[in-house]
């Protein structure tokens, strides 16, 4: 999808987009709505510095100048029996990604590493489709190994939920719970067929009602329309999530959209700066797929263009920039790294 | 086991498993450069059981051990 002339961008009933958005959401910090992110995202190239430059203000006015690091790891790999279309995790796909565990020890060995670069989150992933008794184990025998090595805030992604494990991984002191929308509610059965965007919504509350913070995102770049994008971006502003990553498709072999083109840079990023003005206070997350989008030099139009967090290192089965390489990016645009302790 | 240059000891792309004297195989290159870790053995094409951790990976071919690596693998 690329930007569209600009004779033909639809401008929004009160005025040119961007000035709407400075007044209504830099001044009130009220986010846009559906058919302003619309028109923001219709948005000719040309104004792409624009929009990114008012969305780095929005950022910088209401979440400030610190940027959170995380770090990821995969506890368990592949074998999941859902067919999300972008996944080489699942086993439904003939994906080159095979089933793998991850011990204890290296589990604590990857939140030591993820804790050097100065990151304050640790996430603990595994692909399912919600947890079984066996993984409920290893992932407590985890945050207990962690919590007594490492200082480091303990976030989990284990799919969907029932009321009994979001109790439990609450009293074990999860901090964050990462369930991803990944797509507009209309494009999701497009997307995932073997459960519901509903279901994935019903986790998302129950957690929020076990006092653990909400982190959901999706990726940028699965056949959906703009239209489609803005439909996710507020149904997101909807949840009111505490973190939003955003990933951008890596069209991986064997999956149903193998076929799909890398999101190209200009649309990534128009988008970037669209969902912030979606969602002026939450974390915004540069997560998976930046690297093949947008390059070095994108990600740092990126950081000055209202992301205030990144996933440092690797990914669950693909490798990220070395964590130095985007330290050394925070220095230069001199964004401080949140603390461990402190709420953006 | 470190990645070798070798096309007579590697004779199989670590991205597609295909012969790497078959084919064009600079798209594979880039993806094991950039966002990809090797899934199949450079030597036999087996797919290997991959784990990806933040600062790197290791990836095991049930015949010829064991290979890891930081950031891209090159072959
Ligand atoms: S539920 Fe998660 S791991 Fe399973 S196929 Fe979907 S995205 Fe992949």
């Amino acid at each position: 999808m690329t930007a569209v002339d600009p004779s033909t961008t639809p401008q929004d009933a009160g005025g040119d987009i961007l000035a709407v958005a400075r007044e209504q959401v830099l001044e009130r910090g009220e986010g846009l709505s559906q058919e302003q992110v619309l028109a923001v995202l219709q948005l000719p190239t040309e104004r792409l510095e624009e929009a990114l430059g008012l969305a780095h203000e929005v950022r910088m006015r209401h979440c400030g100048p610190e940027v959170e690091v995380e770090g990821i790891v995969s506890l368990k790999t592949g074998g999941c029996p859902e067919d999300c279309h972008f996944c080489s995790q699942s086993g439904l796909f003939d994906s080159p990604v095979r089933a793998a565990w991850l011990d204890v020890d290296r589990l604590v060995e990857a939140a030591k590493q993820t804790a050097k670069t100065g990151a304050t989150e640790f996430c603990i992933v595994a692909a399912v489709r919600g947890p079984d008794a066996k993984l409920m184990e290893q992932v407590r025998a985890g945050i207990a190994a962690i919590r007594a090595e490492v200082d480091i805030n303990v976030a989990c992604s284990l799919g969907m939920l029932t009321q009994e494990q979001v109790d439990e991984l609450a009293a074990m002191g999860v901090h964050r719970y990462n369930h991803n929308l990944e797509t507009a509610r209309s494009h999701f059965p497009e997307v995932v067929t073997t459960h519901s965007w509903e279901e994935r919504w019903e986790t998302l509350q129950m957690v929020r009602a076990a006092g653990m913070e909400v982190c959901c995102g999706g990726i940028v770049g699965m056949g959906e329309t703009l239209e489609q994008r803005a439909e996710f971006a507020v149904q997101l502003a909807e949840l009111e999530p505490d973190e939003v990553p955003l990933n951008f498709l890596i069209p991986n072999p064997g999956t149903p959209f193998a076929h799909l083109e890398v999101p190209q840079g200009a649309d990534a990023l128009m988008t970037v700066a669209a969902f912030r003005l979606a969602l002026p206070r939450t974390v915004l997350r540069f997560a998976g797929g930046r690297e093949l989008t947008l390059g070095d030099l994108g990600a740092e139009q990126g950081m000055l263009g209202g992301v205030n967090a990144i996933i440092v290192g690797n990914y669950l089965t693909n490798l990220g920039r070395p964590a130095e390489q985007d330290l050394d990016m925070l220095e230069t645009l001199k964004m401080p790294i949140k603390a461990l302790n402190d709420t953006l | 086991m470190e990645p070798s240059a070798d096309p007579v000891e590697r004779p199989f792309c670590a991205w597609c498993g295909a012969a790497r004297a078959e084919g064009d195989h600079t798209a594979c290159e880039r993806r094991l450069a950039t966002v990809d870790p090797p899934r199949h053995c450079p030597v036999c094409a087996r797919r290997m059981v991959v784990q990806v951790d933040p600062v790197g990976w290791t990836a095991r071919c049930s015949r010829h051990g064991e290979s890891a690596g930081t950031h891209g693998f090159r072959r």
